[in-house]
């Protein structure tokens, strides 16, 4: 009987890699890639020193220093003192466990939930994990992918596993075709005003429907990316033949006749036919407009060019305080618009919006352009590839030409470890994927949107509606 | 990483009756840069317990020499955002073994119970009477009874899930890897097939 019974592709995918199952216990989950950087790998190689154990799998697991690492000069050695050790810690610890290193300098250095993909290593039907939330990210390929915590990443370093409940799961099937200027991030921010920051807590999300369909392979990176901002603890969407074309070819994907023989393997994942979701929502992408967020959680977003709700306007009562404190933080009127609202800073990158797609979409509404004198505007590639690529299509040149600074790869000021952050009170359109107080800096103060929407504030130096440009 | 035992705590708590407390909050960002476990709880609610110039915010909780204890009672959502286990280490370290609210963010409820900080999860109400006890009567005792699953103050009591597994590693004080380690032969074997 439980062999007929239909599965959704995460149940496929979950129920293939439980090493053990038994009653009363969570399930020990197999782990094929592992993705490690500076920040939460430390204390994890001490716990496997202190133990006196090695790495289970070294070729399971891939490192690169990304999130807190300088966009400026690195060449040189980090002039941040504790920066520098933490990523001289993480080239230590690589060394002494022989795991691979992309490390500053590298030309496959880069945001890990960037370079994992376009290196080929996030392929469909995989379970990754990696100790940052927005590991989510590789779940566009049709994968199981979610982000852990320290104690965590010791236990797959460890033992290639993880001990895990599954999660109950949730369809979200967008149909119909996209208006003018709005893009894959305008989809998630506007589920996630819907079903709120924490709508999604206890499930892995599915997302579905021809919108999504049409998609290309780095916009729906975008919309796994930011699962977890509605609490979801993974988001994925079933491969099809825009995973598997673009996934040939890249240098860790299966080669050749080995590639014909997976792609045959990946054809079997998506969901079956009558498949059951503990819950299933719908939302036609006719409806969603360019967005952004007014608050200091992703799911206060709204139409750009909506006003913030009033206190009145509130569901629960309970949220009115938390609701007036983010308000006061953010320096904003409940009820009033967003538009024409002058912004300081402009940030486009993160492993949310800074892949080559994102950079072309935001030079395609710059070209020829300069900048507003009030903002200033931080272009960070989301890769060594990324910023190759750039530099080999110009758009250097354009962001150059409007007054932009492109610099080099890392997380750089979508959380503000290193020198890149926005200064106390100032305002910043941002095309990473949190909004919390302080995130891109003390007292900062971050409005979430896509990269057309950030460009276009780039050029008038406010909040402004994208289609007016376009 | 195994800690100590948990069995009943009691103790007096401190509120923060703010929802959606994000683990940027509780320990911010640039605060990450250790290579250790330790230290993190001087930085706990860094940026709503000091103001610019490294002063303590007299209202704030924390900071309120009528609040004290090991529990922290807080509003809806508590946890939610990053990954970072930094913030169980936080909260460990600042002296708290358990944290009460409505709802948890799930990455954050795991890293707590990896780190000896019982995530209690009770009803809104149950929530808000408890918040209103301890403003206005800070001295009010809380028992955590893990044993029994059951929280408990001024005669109000209310019972909190938690699963099997996870209350018997807080009890004997170990850890997930004591388990993984013992299925090392399961494990080679489903690698080497894969
Ligand atoms: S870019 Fe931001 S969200 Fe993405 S991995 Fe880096 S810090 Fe995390």
């Amino acid at each position: 009987m439980s062999e007929q019974k239909p599965k959704t592709i995460f149940e496929k995918i979950w129920d293939a890699h439980v090493v053990k199952r038994a009653e009363g216990y969570p399930d020990a989950l197999f782990i094929d890639r592992h993705y490690i950087h500076e920040v939460t790998s430390p204390q994890a190689f001490d716990g496997l020193r202190k133990r006196g154990i090695k790495v289970f799998n070294v070729n399971r697991t891939t490192a690169t220093a990304d999130h807190n690492v300088p966009t400026k000069d690195q060449h040189l050695p980090i002039k941040e003192a504790l920066s520098r050790h933490q990523v001289e810690t993480l080239r230590k610890n690589c060394k002494e466990f022989g795991v691979e290193l992309y490390d500053l300098g590298h030309p496959f250095q880069g945001i890990v939930h960037i370079i994992g993909p376009e290196l080929g290593l996030t392929q469909p039907g995989m379970t990754m994990v990696c100790g940052d939330s927005h590991t989510s990210t590789h779940g566009a390929f049709g994968s199981v992918a979610f982000g852990i915590g320290t104690s965590e990443v010791e236990q797959v370093l460890a033992t290639q596993c993880i001990l895990q409940y599954k999660p109950k799961t949730m369809k979200i099937e967008i149909n119909g075709k996209l208006g003018k200027g709005v893009v894959s991030k305008d989809i998630i921010l506007y589920i996630i005003s819907k079903i709120s920051a924490s709508g999604a807590t206890g499930f892995f999300v599915e997302y579905t429907g021809d919108a999504i369909r049409s998609l290309s392979m780095e916009a729906r990176m975008t919309i796994c990316n930011m699962s977890i901002e509605m609490g979801a603890r993974g988001g994925l969407i079933a491969p099809d033949e825009t995973t598997f074309n673009y996934i040939k070819g890249r240098r860790f994907a299966p080669q050749g006749e080995a590639f014909d023989k997976a792609v045959a393997k990946w054809k079997q994942l998506p969901s079956d036919a009558g498949a059951a979701y503990d819950v299933v929502l719908k939302y036609d992408a006719a409806d969603i407009e360019p967005m952004i967020t007014y608050g200091t959680n992703p799911g206060m977003g709204m139409k750009v060019t909506d006003r913030i709700p009033t206190v009145e306007e509130l569901k629960e009562l309970s949220e009115q305080a938390s609701f007036k404190k983010s308000l006061d933080y953010m320096g904003l009127e409940p009820g009033s618009p967003l538009m024409g609202k002058a912004v300081d800073y402009v940030f486009i990158g993160s492993c949310t919006n800074a892949r080559i797609e994102d950079l072309r979409l935001v030079a395609s509404i710059v070209k020829g352009k300069k900048k507003a004198d009030n903002v200033e505007v931080w272009v960070i590639p989301g890769s060594k590839q990324v910023e190759e690529q750039a530099l080999k299509e110009g758009l250097n040149k354009v962001f150059e030409d409007a007054g932009f600074e492109l610099r080099s790869p890392g997380c750089s000021a979508c959380l503000g470890m290193n020198e890149d952050k926005v200064p106390p009170g100032k305002y910043c359109i941002s095309t990473s994927n949190r909004n919390f107080e302080g995130r891109q800096g003390p007292k900062s103060r971050t409005f979430l949107a896509s990269p057309l929407s950030a460009a276009v504030a780039a050029i008038t130096g406010k909040v402004t509606d994208v289609r007016e440009f376009i | 990483m195994s800690k100590d035992n948990f069995t009943i705590l009691k103790s007096t708590a401190v509120p923060l009756p703010v929802e959606n407390i994000d683990t940027d909050q509780i320990i911010p960002a640039r605060f990450l840069k250790a290579t250790t476990r330790e230290g993190f709880g001087d930085n706990l609610f860094c940026d709503w317990r000091f103001d610019g110039n490294n002063n303590p915010i007299k209202e704030f909780a924390l900071n309120n020499a009528a609040y004290s204890g090991k529990i922290l009672v807080a509003g809806k959502n508590f946890g939610c955002g990053s990954s970072r286990e930094h913030a169980a280490w936080a909260i460990y370290d600042y002296g708290f073994r358990v944290v009460v609210s409505s709802f948890f963010a799930d990455i954050f409820k795991n890293n707590a119970l990896n780190n000896a900080v019982l995530p209690v999860v009770v009803s809104d109400k149950f929530l808000q009477s408890l918040l209103s006890s301890i403003q206005q009567k800070p001295k009010t005792e809380v028992t955590v009874d893990l044993l029994n699953q059951q929280i408990s103050f001024d005669g109000q009591a209310e019972q909190f899930e938690i699963n099997a597994y996870k209350k018997e590693c807080l009890i004997n004080g170990y850890d997930d890897i004591d388990y993984l380690l013992s299925l090392n032969k399961e494990i080679r074997e489903f690698d080497l097939a894969h």
